[in-house]
């Protein structure tokens, strides 16, 4: 019981920091294309592969929870 | 710019019928298997986990619909050679493990195929022996989509073949165009470099496609799709393999340079920084087998759980927000799907990209450090 506690604890805290990390990055491409729009498209590429690696850290989170989980 | 705004649209509303039927059906058939299960042990409470936990595993037999399942073929290879069978066997018509004797007694452990003695011990010398090659549920959805690849892929070579690039293209030809000059001009052109990029397309397009279609497959609910096969850690890991293979043979002088004897640097830095470059070769591609593992099972876990809140709240009128919910997140998963199969590719192209560029900054590093 209190492993599936912790666990979901550390989801959550995962959540939290890929949320502001992916916010960042939304907001950073967001301003970006605001200034720029004939550069929105190399933005938004980066902008997923940039967001694809703060995602990876929070599914490693994730995958780190099942496992304590299971 | 407007015909590309009416385009988008026709997209997303096509995306979303597809979808919505797509959903909707997986929910019907979840929501079978549901009351089947509650009806099997009424009194225990419904197991989330488990559940969840059985619909994105590898299994032995292919669900169809109802009570109609395909069992799919067991190969054991043990001390005493091939053996093959119907996984029908291995289970009673409670989908309970039982003992089936062949050469050895074969049993289910937790969904592993284990040698067992007379009083149902594992037993675990002969375990040992025992090489499981059977066709799964993921094997078999690997052909189809190795099938499908096969069909849409080689139709369309072929068409260029009897045609040549100089005439517009037809048919599948047209659908397949575009996806491939995406790949290579926003993937492997930015990232790898004109001149080299040619010499690893085709790599570059065998794992988009292959990720891209296992994809789909996976978010299909009923069965030529259905299988979790980009969610299994095993796939991903044979293609990070691939990719890890390809990087390093491909890596010239100057990369491994770069990772044993970074330039520039004072040498104690250089010794400091060798180790920390060493591991960077080889968490790329487990970052990539993670990435691509953790994405798709996540998505597969969410809509299944929504899916869930009905049989948790034991009311239909649960499904007025589940079910729209699955719908919504069903929707992300298919931009998901595609984005994914991007970012490996991406990543893989970039990772080929920094082992093969040419270094010309060595003289003015050294320049500056004296």
């Amino acid at each position: 019981m209190v492993v599936g506690s912790v666990a979901a604890i550390g989801a959550g805290l995962a959540a939290i920091g890929a949320g502001i990390g992916i916010g960042q990055i939304g907001k950073g491409a967001v301003e970006g294309i605001a200034r720029q729009p004939e550069a929105a498209n190399e933005i938004r590429s980066n902008m997923i592969v940039a967001a694809a690696f703060v995602e990876a850290v929070a599914l490693f989170a994730v995958v780190v929870a099942l496992l304590g989980n299971g | 710019m407007s015909f590309l705004r009416i385009k988008t649209l026709l997209v997303a509303g096509f995306s979303l019928i597809a979808v919505l039927s797509v959903t909707n059906s997986f929910a019907n058939e979840n929501a079978n298997e549901g009351v089947k299960e509650a009806a099997k042990k009424q009194e225990g409470s419904f197991n989330v986990t488990e559940t969840i936990l059985e619909h994105i595993k590898d299994d032995h037999s292919w669900h169809l619909w109802g009570d109609k399942s395909i069992h799919l073929p067991v190969i054991l290879k043990t001390s005493k050679g091939f053996e093959v069978f119907s996984s029908e066997k291995l289970v009673d018509e409670h989908h309970e493990p039982v003992v089936y004797k062949g050469n050895f007694d074969y049993k289910l452990i937790e969904g592993k195929t284990k040698i067992v003695d007379a009083s149902g011990n594992v037993d675990k010398e002969a375990s040992k022996q025992l090489w499981d090659l059977s066709i799964t549920k993921n094997v078999a959805s690997l052909f189809v989509s190795v099938f499908i690849l096969l069909v849409v892929l080689l139709s369309s070579a072929a068409a260029y073949k009897k045609t040549g690039v100089k005439t517009a293209p037809k048919g599948l030809q047209s659908f397949m165009e575009p996806i491939i000059l995406f790949v290579r001009d926003e993937v492997a052109v930015p990232n790898i470099g004109a001149k080299k990029a040619g010499k690893y397309m085709p790599f570059l397009l065998t794992i988009f496609f292959l990720i891209l279609t296992n994809n789909f497959l996976g978010l299909i609910p009923f069965f030529p799709g259905g299988a979790n096969v980009s969610g299994n850690i095993a796939f991903t890991m044979t293609l990070a393999v691939c990719v890890f293979i390809v990087v390093n043979l491909s890596a010239n002088k100057s990369y491994w340079e770069h990772i044993f004897w970074m330039p520039g640097m004072h040498w104690s830095m250089k010794l400091f920084l060798a180790p920390i470059e060493l591991i960077g070769v080889f968490t790329k591609p487990i970052s990539l087998m993670i990435r691509l593992f953790a994405n798709i099972t996540a998505g597969h876990i969410l809509v299944l759980s929504l899916i869930c809140l009905i049989f948790i709240f034991k009311t239909v009128f649960a499904s007025a927000i589940a079910v729209p919910f699955a719908v919504f997140i069903g929707m992300i998963e298919l931009l998901v799907a595609f984005l994914q199969a991007f970012i490996f590719t991406m990543l893989a192209a970039m990772y080929i990209g920094m082992a093969t560029e040419e270094h010309h900054h060595e003289g003015h590093a050294e320049a500056a450090h004296h």
